[in-house]
């Protein structure tokens, strides 16, 4: 058993470093060099005391070196540093879910953009929700150094409860197993939305995953649904994309994932994209025969901004729904281009007072005109309406006012 | 000590220096009258007939200008924190066995760390102007041996102007100068675009020294600064650190917050409709500022509106409105970049305007008040809309207040900032220094929402129906706490040890810095 710990980063702002050694005796003993010692160190060294309490250690010596951090993440840090110390104890101090985060979401709901946070950055996870993404993802992944991701843990599951993600689904990316079903314990009690699960190759990934969290589920009382978005990146998980796809109902997206896609396939990657075309079709219509979102990769030029507009229509082009954004600036662009056109909303008002209309009648098929439509066309044009309300480019209440307008202008409704 | 609470509730003593204090009395309240200072007259048959006013070296200057403790010593802040000849002039003071000097800069730098020393030894007495950095964190400590006093641009003017301050001596370092004594900041190896802050040093002071690194044959044109005022030329190898005088090129943040926050302000103006033709703003050289032009300049272009004019201080992003046909002119305090100078040697409506004609309180009017809407920051703002500029909340001085207090007269002001910086709030129940009066505050944009002083009707009014994220103050305030864990402790200061004056633009005192002993 390890008595000294030394956890976080040194003169980082909004970060902290801490170190903690079990003494045999002399109580507690606190030093503190902070950014913000005269307005917040009577707080800080009251914090530290009471989790000192919390985990029985009745000696020790802490010393935090503070650059300002953030209360979610001191207390992640010095948890960390205590659970290095003593790797026995069960006990979690945890703060109460804040009110803001009780929200859940819908398995269908839109997933235009997911920004990816890394897990250890807590000055990036604070703001994450203020860009208004569909979904934040917590990393504990590849954007987090090995030694690092021990910690990291804390600060993403004190992160789930405390901070406010102002109504995006909120999602964490686990390591690949098995230290990714340690890291499900870090999130499933915590309130999180959805898990991504990297490099899946096959379902068994997959399952053994949602395992992991039903037994979660049940030992923590947990009653929402957990979603799962499988990502896919290399040859083999391309082969097995359906296979994936259909492996848990869990699942509500599937996902690829460039950055080692290349690689694997021993191909350069290109700007163009030729040598994951393929893997990327694949991954939309593994997801559409699954009935599940296909959502494309990051666009990874932060500073591109018109290679990002391209990249956005090429994916919804094949099929995509969503993509991944490795920063702020990325999410409005992508919302503006996965945004339906002008056409697309006419049809689609078309189709909608089609289906009404055939609804009304009783009759089990709807047309426009003398075509018939079918039923995923007619789901697609649902969807279409509701992103158009969603960006506003379409009133809520259109079919009352459309109604309204043709009544104005004499042309009668049938009835 | 003896003093009084004053119009905002806030205590100031009897006396500053030994000088009596008016406390503050709400704004436009304090007129005073009587006569303007002026310096002694002087006649041109005590100066050389050919123009030829260079003296060897700077020492002399100083003993022709009979300085003796307890002298006024001014300087300018063109060069920011690349300035060397305040460092260099104090040391040559130090050299000549003199003492207790009152150092009127029109603001200090981090780079003039080494004036410590002349502090610690009573070289300088104190410091009135703003402290940036290390002077201000000496002076919080109590370790100046007189009180400072920080005025605003505008301020120091008015101080000049109606004799709060005499100068007797002023240093005016010069990228290029004539012998004569004519000087601008546009050419020369340490160019800084203007060298208007040194304007009422030049007119007002008893003996003015100009200090350059690039003299060039009479005339020397344009000049910023008029020979007609200046008494001794000193040329010096090196003036400044042009690496730090000006930046290549000035960078917008990149931080998603900052950027939010940008953005937001740009919408408000668009969305409030102050955003039309012929509309005037004002943005500081902030990387939020920056930010907040880019795209407001976009919204401009989309809804085809020109500016009439805009303030600076300039950088190449105002340069570019100006070259676009997006304002008609740029009116201009300062410059922070190389485009900034090449526009004002080039363009005749990028205008330098001096502290006078944007600020003074003793002017028959000025530019600020003129100004449709201004963007700036703050170190807090508190949920009755009353702002600090000048210290951060553990009670350091640590910034200046520049135009700031200035340019709160603006028919809009708006405070783009953080809700918060690391875990310190920015939004708080109550101001550490009060530097602004809520009276003169609109706006308020934080990452987390807008608000606006409720005093203002108007502007709720343009906005209803918007999708902006209007919010109460005192809402964002609570969410910011519960952020940080709480409100932050207040500093534990010494309330018998006044360090600092707060003066309001018209030279009232409206708040003080107490010694800080934690």
């Amino acid at each position: 058993m390890a008595t000294i710990a030394e956890v976080g980063r040194k003169e980082r702002a909004s970060d902290c470093w801490v170190r903690l050694e079990i003494t045999e005796r002399g109580g507690i003993e606190i030093g503190l060099k902070s950014k913000v010692k005269s307005m917040y160190g009577e707080s800080i060294r009251d914090l530290a005391k009471k989790m000192m309490k919390f985990f029985g250690i009745e000696n020790a010596s802490l010393y935090i070196e503070d650059g300002g951090t953030l209360p979610f993440v001191l207390k992640a840090r010095i948890e960390s540093a205590v659970k290095r110390c003593l790797p026995a104890t069960k006990k979690e101090f945890l703060a109460e879910i804040t009110p803001q985060n009780l929200y859940r979401v819908d398995r269908d709901r839109f997933r235009r953009s997911r920004l990816y946070v890394p897990g250890d950055q807590p000055r990036l996870i604070i703001n994450a929700g203020l860009y208004k993404p569909d979904g934040v993802i917590l990393d504990l992944e590849d954007s987090v150094a090995p030694s690092e991701k021990e910690s990291a843990r804390f600060i993403v599951r004190n992160g789930l409860r405390e901070v406010d993600f102002f109504g995006a689904e909120r999602m964490m990316r686990i390591n690949q197993l098995p230290m990714g079903l340690t890291d499900l314990a870090f999130a499933v009690p915590h309130g999180v939305h959805t898990i991504l699960i990297p490099k899946c190759e096959d379902d068994e990934t997959v399952k053994e995953v949602d395992a992991k969290i039903q037994e979660l589920r049940s030992q923590y009382g947990i009653d929402n649904e957990v979603y799962l978005m499988p990502i896919i990146e290399g040859a083999l998980g391309t082969i097995n994309a359906y296979k994936i796809a259909t492996a848990s109902p869990n699942i509500v997206a599937l996902t690829i994932g460039l950055e080692d896609f290349a690689a694997d396939i021993g191909a350069e990657r290109t700007r163009e994209g030729i040598e994951s075309l393929l893997a990327r079709e694949s991954v939309v219509l593994a997801a559409r025969a699954a009935g599940i979102q296909p959502i494309d990769s990051v666009f990874s030029d932060v500073a591109d901004e018109e290679g990002l507009r391209e990249s956005v229509l090429e994916a919804k082009k094949l099929g995509f729904e969503g993509k991944g954004c490795i920063h702020p600036n990325q999410i409005k662009i992508i919302h503006e281009k996965f945004a339906p056109t002008e056409q697309e909303i006419e049809r689609a008002k078309r189709i909608s007072l089609a289906l009404e209309e055939a609804q009304r009648k009783g009759a089990g098929v709807v047309a426009l005109g003398s075509k018939m439509i079918d039923p995923p066309v007619v789901k697609r044009a649902e969807r279409i309406l509701r992103l158009a309300i969603l960006n506003g480019q379409l009133p809520k209440n259109w079919k009352e006012s459309l109604r309204g307008d043709l009544q104005d202008s004499g042309e009668a409704i049938r009835r | 000590m003896k003093g009084k609470i004053n119009a905002l509730g806030r205590w100031v003593p009897d006396e500053i220096n030994g000088h009596p204090v008016l406390p503050y009395q709400g704004v436009g309240q304090y007129i005073p009258a009587g006569r303007r200072a002026a310096p002694p007259v002087v006649s041109c048959a005590n100066y050389p007939q050919d123009g030829n006013k260079v003296v060897p070296n700077l020492r002399q200057a100083l003993e022709r200008a009979g300085i003796r403790d307890g002298m006024t010593i001014s300087t300018h802040h063109h060069f920011r924190d690349g300035d060397k000849v305040s460092n260099i002039l104090f040391d040559t003071i130090a050299d000549m066995g003199i003492r207790d000097i009152r150092w009127f800069p029109s603001a200090s730098f981090p780079c003039h760390a080494p004036i410590i020393k002349h502090l610690e030894r009573g070289v300088v007495h104190h410091i009135e102007g703003s402290m940036n950095g290390p002077l201000g964190e000496f002076c919080t400590r109590g370790k100046m041996k007189g009180q400072g006093v920080l005025r605003s641009h505008g301020g120091r003017y008015r101080a000049v102007q109606d004799g709060d301050v005499h100068i007797d001596i002023a240093v005016i370092a010069a990228p290029t100068a004539d012998p004569f004594g004519n000087a601008n900041a546009l050419y020369g190896k340490s160019v800084c675009g203007s060298l208007m802050f040194a304007l009422a040093d030049s007119q007002y002071a008893d003996k003015v020294i100009i200090v350059t690194d690039n003299l060039v044959p009479f005339p020397c044109i344009p000049w910023q600064i008029q020979g007609n005022y200046v008494d001794w030329v000193v040329v010096m190898d090196e003036i400044g650190d042009p690496s730090k005088i000006i930046s290549g090129t000035t960078k917008i943040t990149r931080s998603p917050a900052r950027l939010l926050i940008a953005e937001l302000t740009a919408r408000f103006i668009k969305e409030t409709g102050i955003m039309r033709d012929g509309f005037s703003f004002q943005a500081g050289a902030g990387g939020t500022s920056l930010a907040f032009v880019v795209y407001l300049k976009e919204m401009m272009k989309e809804a085809g509106v020109k500016a009439g004019w805009v303030r600076g201080g300039s950088t190449k992003y105002l340069v570019e409105l100006l070259e676009e046909g997006l304002t008609g002119a740029i009116l201009d305090g300062q410059t922070f970049d190389l485009d900034g100078i090449r526009s004002m040697r080039e363009n005749p409506n990028h205008v330098w305007t001096s502290p006078f004609t944007s600020y003074s309180y003793h002017g028959k009017g000025h530019f600020a008040s003129m100004v449709d809407v201004v963007v700036l920051g703050a170190t807090e703002v508190d949920v009755d809309f009353n702002a600090n500029v000048v210290t951060h909340s553990d009670g350091m001085l640590l910034h200046g207040i520049g135009g700031w207090q200035d340019c709160l007269f603006s028919k809009c002001t708006i405070l783009a900032v953080p809700s918060f910086r690391d875990r310190i709030p920015v939004i708080v129940d109550k101001v550490t220094t009060l530097t602004g009066p809520s009276e003169l505050i609109d706006v308020v944009v934080t990452e987390k929402g807008i608000a606006i002083n409720p005093r203002r009707k108007d502007l709720l009014e343009a906005l209803k129906g918007s999708t902006l994220p209007i919010r109460p103050i005192g809402e964002i305030k609570e969410e910011v706490e519960r952020i940080c864990g709480g409100p932050p402790a207040p500093p534990k200061v010494d309330n018998d040890r006044v360090v600092a004056a707060i003066q309001w633009v018209d030279g009232t005192v409206i708040d003080v810095v107490n010694m800080k002993v934690d």
